[in-house]
């Protein structure tokens, strides 16, 4: 029996992947940046705003009951998916971002002082680096990057090297990286860094759509995420945390949701999870987040990390027969990002003639200035990035619109 | 808005011809990456911080120089050919004209030949801050001037 191929499967789900660009069909090529959305997670949203709208946890009446059980379901749903060993532990953010500033903040307030250091690692996308130079400028404590390797893993001694140099408090690093797809060996860099003594922090912003996450068998002490590269809505992700940690964790954000009484005399706060979850959150994006993680696990996980394996290697071998193109990121472990630059040619020039082409990629240093720095890419790269709807003949129709490009350009 | 000068309306007049026959993106590419070889290229020394154009993925560099009949002088240079086509492009719309004409010009050829969408802020080719910065330039010299 003849299998159908995941992406003919599920396309359909993407009314966006049916238009037009430029006149030419649209090839998504920019999934790392934003992973577009099926119509489950549209449909959800859109459910949830005619139907039954209203603001949660407060409200006397039906609407307010039925958001709030959608809300909560959707926060015991991504409990579930990264295996969190309760509901307490997820605390809903805008995204990743926003998640890293309230460790960074919270737990940084009350634990980092004069000369401690956050370990970072040099592929860190900007996120899970100016928020610890924000804290520790504070605090008096300083940014320590690990080594990359110039093939785009982690050099693991000068990992071992750093924990034993600089006795960090907290070590901060990306799960997967968004430039060179580098997937980090983290639940062995965990164990090494408590057996350090030192907490840990994994960006998992390009991981939650590529893989299943286990934060218990990752053995971390926080773990965020964002819900839009993972199929969701944008404005809204998590920072899961141990429970010792968050109820350790003074509130960062001041407001209604996180209070348990308000007083003149002095203000009491809410319990876990609602007490770092200050105003009124991204309902609907809530909602339909926990829409997505279902969409993802109709797939499953495992479908999804074989399919965009394949991805990575037929990009690979596809573009080794393109003239002057080098691939930057050769980890033999990598999410479905492929970064290249080309000989003597602006990434922006690749990019603006691939979109001529209605090819969507996305080019410059991706957020991650001193991971170029390190590899010496000062107008950093070109960056085509896959999720579970991308073909292989998209990627051919790429590196043939790159052929076209560069035959222009030199 | 007053009108053009005459030199700037005539060579957006031109520009407006040259892309007409173009109906596709990639031809519109082709022919801004020939502008790009004609640029009035700035001179290395030049090429440092001041005259660097902030709000570009590449780097370009732009200059504005007043001629003996009175005309601004643009000479300009990037790292990314596609860049300096649009920069080329504005040169060859600006250069020449009087100070104060380049400052006030209405520069509606962008719209003509869909180049509008890329002058948008939001854009990462930083077309909006070359020609913010010409006119900059322009001022400058005419206040110098008056």
């Amino acid at each position: 029996m003849a299998t159908t191929s995941l992406p003919e499967r599920i396309r359909r789900d993407f009314p966006v992947l049916q238009r037009e660009v430029h006149g030419k069909p649209l090839v998504y090529l920019d999934s790392a940046a934003s992973a577009q959305k099926p119509l489950a997670v549209i449909e959800g949203q859109r459910e949830y705003l005619s139907n039954y709208h209203a603001n949660i946890h407060r409200g006397a009446h039906h609407l307010a009951q039925l958001a709030t059980e959608a809300y909560e379901g959707a926060r015991t749903n991504l409990a579930n998916h990264i295996g969190a060993s309760g509901t307490e532990e997820i605390i809903f953010t805008s995204g990743s971002t926003d998640a890293i500033n309230l460790v960074a903040q919270s737990w940084g307030r009350h634990n980092l002082s004069k000369g401690d250091v956050v370990l970072v690692t040099q592929m860190e996308h900007h996120a899970n680096i100016v928020p610890w130079q924000m804290a520790c400028e504070a605090h008096g404590a300083r940014v320590e990057p690990v080594n990359v390797h110039a093939d785009g893993t982690l050099d693991l001694e000068d990992f071992h090297a750093c924990l034993e140099t600089h006795q960090p408090k907290l070590v901060a690093m990306v799960h997967a990286s968004n430039t060179l797809g580098t997937i980090n060996p983290i639940s062995d860099l965990c164990r090494a860094a408590a057996d350090a003594g030192a907490l840990t922090l994994v960006d998992g912003s390009q991981a939650l759509p590529h893989m299943s996450i286990d934060v218990a068998h990752l053995g971390c002490d926080f773990y965020v995420a964002t819900a839009h590269k993972a199929y969701g809505p944008t404005g809204i992700g998590f920072l899961w945390g141990k429970k010792e940690h968050l109820e350790a964790m003074p509130p960062w954000r001041g407001g209604g949701e996180m209070i348990q009484r308000v007083s003149f005399a002095g203000t009491t706060y809410n319990s876990l999870p609602h007490k770092f979850e200050a105003g009124t959150p991204h309902i609907s994006g809530g909602i339909a987040f926990g829409i997505a993680l279902d969409w993802m696990k109709g797939i499953g996980m495992d479908e999804i990390a074989a399919h965009e394996a394949d991805l990575v290697a037929h990009a690979h071998s596809a573009l080794g027969t393109v003239k002057g193109v080098r691939i930057i990121g050769t980890a033999p472990h990598k999410v479905g990002v492929v970064s290249l630059v080309a000989k003597g040619i602006h990434p922006y020039d690749m990019g603006t003639l691939l979109d001529g082409q209605g090819i969507a990629v996305r080019t410059g240093h991706h957020c991650t200035e001193p991971l170029m720095d390190h590899l010496g890419l000062e107008s950093g790269t070109l960056r085509m990035s896959f999720a579970a709807y991308t073909t292989t003949r998209e990627i051919d129709v790429a590196v043939a619109g790159l052929e076209r490009a560069l035959a222009m350009l030199r | 808005m007053a009108s053009n000068h005459p030199l700037i309306e005539s060579r957006q007049q031109e520009v407006i011809e040259d892309f007409s026959v173009f109906d596709d993106w990639m031809d519109k590419y082709e022919h801004l990456i020939d502008l790009g070889k004609d640029v009035p290229v700035i001179d290395d020394a030049r090429k440092t911080e001041e005259h660097l154009i902030k709000g570009c993925q590449s780097r370009v560099w732009l200059a504005a120089d007043v001629a003996d009949d009175g005309g601004v002088i643009f000479t300009a240079d990037s790292d990314a050919i596609i860049t300096k086509g649009l920069v080329g492009l504005m040169v060859r719309v600006l250069s020449d004209a009087p100070a104060q004409a380049i400052a006030e010009a209405n520069l509606h050829f962008l719209d003509a030949i869909g180049l509008h969408q890329h002058l948008s802020p939001t854009r990462s080719n930083g077309l909006a801050s070359m020609v913010q910065q010409m006119r900059l330039y322009a001022a400058a010299l005419a206040a110098r001037q008056s």
